[in-house]
């Protein structure tokens, strides 16, 4: 599902964030990424959603090669991956079901379509009920679980986290990690980068540790330890 | 902001909508002229039937002629008589002795040849004179031109100014929705979504700025027209009916500032859809 091969990634400044990591994550898997502050993983994460671009390497995404892909195509690998961040990114301004419905407006979805898809992530999130609050109205988990529902809204095969639980104390952590799982189990591939020693050590999944821009350690189902 | 570049599209606008109406009416006088612009030849009264004759295949024979015309004098002094009106009779006496000479009208293909056809015409045997409307044509033309250039330097610095606050104004929404435009790009809006209402919006901005200029022109105009035509007109310059004009102004200032406001959009837009 994502593969990468021997990929470098050198920001314009010369600061050399990726420095040859070649992996291979199959589809439905929940991986891990720890590292050290600065260690690479944002960067990492960027290149697969094309954020970034290597400076040199292969990677691919599903069916996408994203060294050769048009850049007219890449709006159709980000319908592919839904993306969660630890500042939640939601629109102020708009309501947890506009926030969702956002997400589908872009693709040109019908109204009742919309309706319908955003209704059925609310229920997976539990947030039928605020579906009309605003963002600042809710809780830090709340907006998290409302940035979770837009991500999986239009079925990607893959969800990526960026420190999802960051910003959020260890039992509203939990219910974070708890709702990632149930999407897991749907079949549905989670990349999640994390500073959280205890989830990773209680929750245990495959841990791919980034250490210098490379990767020190790979296991299927590790720990947080990324000292190498 | 909005109001600063909204102004600018009106006073570039006006400025357009000014000078294409000056350009539009001395075309007009172009025109008119242009019927007038024929060469009178005027034949020596010695000339024989033969001469006349002669001269007259002389002038046709010009690849640069396109109608001659043969005016005896006699015909020339009843029009001249009969366009005297009420005081004809006082000139009746001049058949005695008519102190015309025999006349050819002559028509060069294009406008700016009458100078080099009169001139020639001037050099064949039998030639009195030769007279057309030299001076008011030289001068008109120099003046089409310059009112041209100035017009064009003029439009063209305005134009620039005003794409350049529309598009100003548009980073600003640009900036204010930085936020929206980063989440839609995330979940894969292409990138004519993200344009489409900022394309919208410097539409708009052009729109908005001809609306005013319109109705300025179109009302100035109109007083102009009706004040030049109430006094005597001067007697080849009649100025274009406003009907005619000033659809086509107004037709083409919503065009101008409706490219210039996309226009101005599409600049600032461009930068920040680059990945
Ligand atoms: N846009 C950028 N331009 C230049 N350098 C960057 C950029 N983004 C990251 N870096 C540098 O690349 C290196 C890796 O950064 P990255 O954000 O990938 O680390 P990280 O592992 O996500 O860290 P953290 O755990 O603190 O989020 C750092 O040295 C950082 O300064
Ligand atoms: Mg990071």
């Amino acid at each position: 599902m994502i593969q990468m091969h021997d990929v470098w990634k050198m920001y314009p400044n010369g600061v050399s964030a990726v420095n040859g990591i070649s992996i291979h994550i199959k589809q439905g898997e929940f991986v891990y990424i720890v590292g050290a502050s600065g260690a690479g993983k944002s960067t990492f994460i960027k290149m697969i959603y094309r954020e970034e671009q290597p400076t040199q390497g292969d990677i691919m995404v599903g069916n996408w090669n994203l060294a050769t892909m048009k850049e007219s195509q890449i709006p159709l690998l980000r319908r592919s991956i839904g993306v969660v961040f630890q500042d939640f990114k939601l629109l102020p301004s708009m309501t947890v079901f506009e926030n969702i419905a956002f997400a589908m407006e872009v693709l040109e979805a019908g109204k009742s379509t919309i309706r319908r898809s955003v209704m059925d992530v609310l229920d997976i999130v539990r947030l039928k009920n605020k579906a009309r609050f605003l963002p600042h109205e809710l809780s830090g988990g709340e907006q998290q679980r409302v940035s979770i529902a837009r991500a999986i809204v239009n079925n990607p095969s893959v969800v990526i986290c960026d420190e999802p639980t960051g910003n959020l104390d260890p039992e509203t952590s939990w219910e974070i990690m708890h709702l990632l799982e149930e999407i897991n189990d749907r079949g549905t591939t989670i990349l999640m980068a994390t500073h959280n020693k205890d989830i990773v050590n209680t929750m245990r999944k495959r841990v791919i540790a980034i250490d210098n821009g490379r990767i020190s350690r790979d296991d299927v189902r590790g720990g947080y330890r990324y000292e190498s | 902001m909005t109001f600063a570049s909204v102004s600018a599209v009106t006073v570039m606008l006006l400025v357009v909508g000014a000078f294409l109406m000056l350009i539009l009416n001395i075309n007009h006088f172009a025109d008119e002229l242009e019927a007038d612009v024929e060469i009178r030849v005027f034949v020596d009264r010695e000339a024989e039937a033969s001469d006349q004759d002669d001269l007259g295949d002389d002038i046709s024979s010009l690849t640069a002629v396109e109608a001659v015309d043969y005016i005896p004098r006699e015909e020339g002094l009843d029009t001249f008589i009969d366009g005297m009106g009420d005081e004809a009779e006082y000139f009746e006496n001049l058949r005695e002795e008519n102190p015309l000479n025999d006349v050819f009208v002559v028509q060069a293909s294009e406008p700016q040849q009458t100078e080099q056809v009169a001139e020639e015409i001037d050099r064949m045997d039998m030639v009195d004179n030769t007279e057309y409307g030299q001076q008011v044509f030289e001068q008109l033309f120099a003046a089409t031109d310059f009112v041209r250039v100035v017009g064009l330097i003029l439009i063209l610095g305005l134009l620039f100014t005003a794409v350049f606050l529309i598009a100003n104004t548009i980073k600003l929404t640009i900036i204010a929705r930085k936020k929206e435009i980063q989440i839609m790009k995330l979940v894969g809006a292409t990138n004519a979504f993200i344009r489409w209402p900022f394309f919208i919006e410097g539409l708009l901005l052009g729109v908005l700025g001809s609306l005013l200029p319109i109705v300025l022109l179109t009302y100035g105009y109109q007083r102009f027209y009706d004040a030049v035509s109430g006094a005597a007109q001067l007697e080849f310059f009649t100025f274009l009916p406003p009907e005619s004009l000033l659809w086509q102004t107004a037709l083409l200032l919503v065009s101008v500032g409706a490219v210039v406001g996309v226009w101005g959009s599409l600049m600032s837009v461009r930068k920040f859809l680059k990945t």
